[in-house]
């Protein structure tokens, strides 16, 4: 029998019920219990002053590749959800490109059965919308969301046919899983390794242009039109692209879209060193793109905040720049980045940031938690918002240290985070000044 | 003794015009070495140089070596094609191979873009930029540099048109720094689809037409068409492309002056540039060709310490 905890003295931010205010928060059997100023703590309780602090629902990144199976040098769920846990996150969302692909109900089964046996974030399986994502075939929606699969995706691939993106939205509104499309129109992305602009031009590498992610969104949402299936558009990085979703969205289209932390914060200048660390697939775009991703962020426009945490090894990315992977990590440092680059520049208050990393994201893909509603499970991050740290590739608790963040002095993290009442990572005590 | 250019010879984007200047003025006594019957100084006696080529090269290859031979460096040449590289050795991994083998300098030849950057970087040695791949090709945009202002005396207030296929060039690009920073007005011409995006945003003028960048020019510097970039579909065909951006007779007649004709080599005959011109009174390919190994002993000869009033006297030496 876990003991109950009392969170007392914090400031209470749950973006659910639109509550924003000083209250103790009382956790038993894994669940909330209450939430209110003035709580007494119940016999054998323990209790834990987070004045100072933020209470707020558990964070939830919808989009993560935790590489197991098939890459566990780089990382595994174990290490992934550990990594999520240190960044404030209660659940992720694993993407099924692992190699054998997560394309059937015992490949998901897999991944639910290491989850548990890791005992920390939750880890929810995305399912892959082809088999083997050589999108030609279904993959059994229907047998993987029964495993625990709560959406599909190819990512990491477009999907190409129209009409296999077709056919996956009308299947998955049986199952009421949204699909996930990472859209890039392949024939005008062949080859391109960064943002096509006047950077591309200067380093002479082959550029994406924004219009081959574009295209794929204005296609997604037709089908979605078409259809009345949910597509959810990944790591959104143009500003036509968010022209386009919020068009969708004032039609009442059933299309949600998430934005990733690097996206919001660097631009294809990072690339200038031919550095990899700023090699990611959507490239990082332009001065222009990132204050209309941030303005749909703040507008709803686009839903929620996603790491796209993609780990490689070392020396992978210790290659010219055509020849490194795309892709960088960011469960560590997705709240502290946005939080470091948002909220402290007055671009979203810290209840909005916090709506985009939990509740807002949890009901996107209609998973528990992302509320502090009592009965609900107990998810929750102590989050403290004033103490400034340096990103150290060297301890971090993913397997792998691509990240462009490194040295970056940032503003906020994750005290305390607990899944269904356990504490799954505890901050050391800030060091004095 | 490296602080004239730095460790490595990169691009000609992050030169200072009187870094440029300087090259191109110590290449001046070295000219006259190759002129010799004994083609030989000790300038770089004791110096062991790799020349490290990854992709194909026959001109740059050969004036490199020369370059580094008359200034009596050891050389060593690596080809990617049935060396380590090619059983599946990354860059870093040789880099550092032949940096335990304590070689002073590096020259390198690499089909992606950034990688004489990534080597520089990783090694101790200085490196030199052979071409890399579509970003910087230094010492052919510093002999083309050379050979304008040894043919019109100046380089300041010229105009300077590159025609054909700039988006895969990194001969371009070096050019186009390279010309600005030292006054030159630069021009680009051929189809959008062999443009990047936002050449103009470099500060060059940009022709849809060949024969308003020929009214325009003083110069053209001619590009090699690479013929698979038909294959990608970039061009309809290589006959159409000649009928609307070659560089042909007629159409330099019909220019208010006469223009100076240059090629990087290796040229397609009859595809970007008609052999009458190629071959005609006011072409300097060929001394673009003499002059690379003199701008090559300049850059090889500054990177390893040398002195610029010195060349001369090191020049001197075996007299």
């Amino acid at each position: 029998m876990m003991r109950p905890l009392l969170l007392k003295g914090g400031r209470v931010i749950d973006p659910s019920r639109g509550f924003d205010q000083p209250a103790d928060v009382l956790i038993q059997d894994g669940k909330i219990a209450a939430v209110k100023a003035g709580l007494g703590a119940p016999d054998g309780a323990e209790v834990r002053d987070v004045r100072g602090q933020v209470v707020a629902p558990g964070l939830v990144d919808l989009h993560v590749h935790l590489r197991e199976p098939g890459n566990e040098d780089v990382e595994t769920i174990a290490t992934g959800a550990r990594a999520a846990a240190a960044g404030g996150f209660s659940a992720v969302c694993a993407m099924p490109n692992t190699d054998p692909v997560t394309d059937n109900q015992a490949a998901v089964g897999f991944i639910v059965r290491q989850s548990a046996r890791a005992a920390l974030t939750r880890v929810y399986p995305i399912g892959a919308i082809s088999v083997g994502q050589r999108g030609e075939r279904l993959s059994e929606f229907g047998e993987m969301v029964g495993a625990g699969a709560v959406a599909v995706s190819d990512d990491g691939r477009p999907v190409v046919s129209s009409h296999l993106m077709r056919t996956a939205l009308e299947y998955a509104r049986t199952f009421e899983i949204p699909v996930a499309d990472h859209c890039e129109d392949p024939t005008l992305a062949a080859g391109g390794v960064m943002h096509e602009g006047l950077v591309s031009t200067r380093l002479g590498l082959k550029g994406i242009p924004a219009a081959a992610e574009e295209i794929m969104v204005e296609r997604d949402i037709l089908l979605a039109q078409l259809t009345g299936g949910h597509v959810h558009l990944c790591h959104v990085s143009t500003r036509g692209s968010v022209e386009l979703i919020r068009r969708a969205k004032e039609q009442g289209i059933r299309v949600t879209a998430e934005v990733t932390p690097h996206h919001l914060t660097l631009t294809d200048h990072a690339c200038e060193t031919y550095d990899t660390h700023a090699k990611m697939n959507p490239p990082l775009r332009e001065a222009a793109d990132i204050a209309a991703l941030r303005q749909g962020l703040k507008d709803g426009v686009i839903d929620c905040i996603a790491s796209d945490h993609a780990p490689h090894a070392y020396d992978a990315k210790e290659a010219a720049f055509d020849d490194a992977p795309f892709g960088i990590i960011g469960l560590e440092t997705a709240f502290g980045v946005a939080h470091t680059e948002l909220v402290l520049n007055g671009v979203l208050t810290l209840p909005e940031l916090i709506a985009r990393m939990s509740s807002a994201p949890a009901a996107t893909f209609r998973l528990p938690g992302g509320t502090l509603q009592p009965g609900a499970p107990a998810d929750v991050v102590v989050l403290d918002t004033t103490t400034r740290w340096t990103v150290q590739p060297a301890v971090l608790l993913s397997k792998s240290r691509n990240t462009p963040f490194a040295g970056r002095a940032l503003t906020g993290r994750a005290a305390l985070t607990l899944v269904g009442g356990a504490i799954v990572h505890q901050a050391e005590a800030p060091q004095g000044p | 003794m490296t602080a004239a250019l730095g460790k490595d010879l990169v691009g000609l984007e992050r030169l200072s015009p009187e870094q440029i200047r300087l090259i191109l003025d110590t290449a001046e006594p070295f000219k006259e070495v190759s002129e010799r019957p004994i083609k030989k100084v000790p300038a770089l006696r004791g110096k062991t140089i790799v020349n490290l080529f990854f992709e194909a090269s026959t001109r740059t290859r050969i004036s490199f070596e020369f370059a580094e031979k008359r200034l009596s460096a050891d050389t060593v040449n690596v080809a990617a094609s049935g060396s380590a590289v090619q059983k599946g050795e990354t860059l870093v991994d040789t880099a550092r191979n032949l940096e335990a083998m304590r070689i002073d300098m590096v020259v390198i030849r690499h089909p992606s873009s950034g990688a004489a950057e990534f080597l520089g970087n990783r090694i101790r040695s200085n490196v030199v930029n052979a071409g890399d791949g579509k970003h910087e090709h230094p010492t052919q945009a510093l002999l083309d540099l050379l050979t304008i202002r040894d043919k019109h005396g100046k380089i300041a207030g010229l105009k300077v048109c590159l025609v054909g296929d700039v988006l895969h060039s990194r001969v371009a690009r070096s050019n186009i720094w390279g010309l600005s920073k030292l006054g030159a007005e630069v021009g680009v011409c051929g189809p959008d689809t062999l443009m990047p995006r936002g050449i103009e945003d470099l500060g060059v003028c940009r022709f849809r037409r060949i024969e308003e960048a020929i009214e325009w020019a003083d110069v053209l510097n001619v590009l090699r068409l690479q013929l698979e970039r038909m294959e990608m579909g970039f061009i309809p065909s290589v006959r159409e492309y000649y009928r609307v951006f070659g560089v042909t007779l007629e159409r330099l007649e019909r220019a208010p002056r006469a223009l100076t004709i240059m090629h990087p080599g290796p040229m397609n005959r009859g595809v970007e540039i008609d052999s009458r011109v190629a071959d005609g009174p006011h072409s300097v390919i060929l001394d673009q060709v003499t002059n690379g190994v003199a701008v090559r002993m300049a850059v090889l000869y500054l990177l390893a310490g040398g002195r610029p009033e010195l060349a001369d006297a090191a020049k001197r030496g075996t007299e």
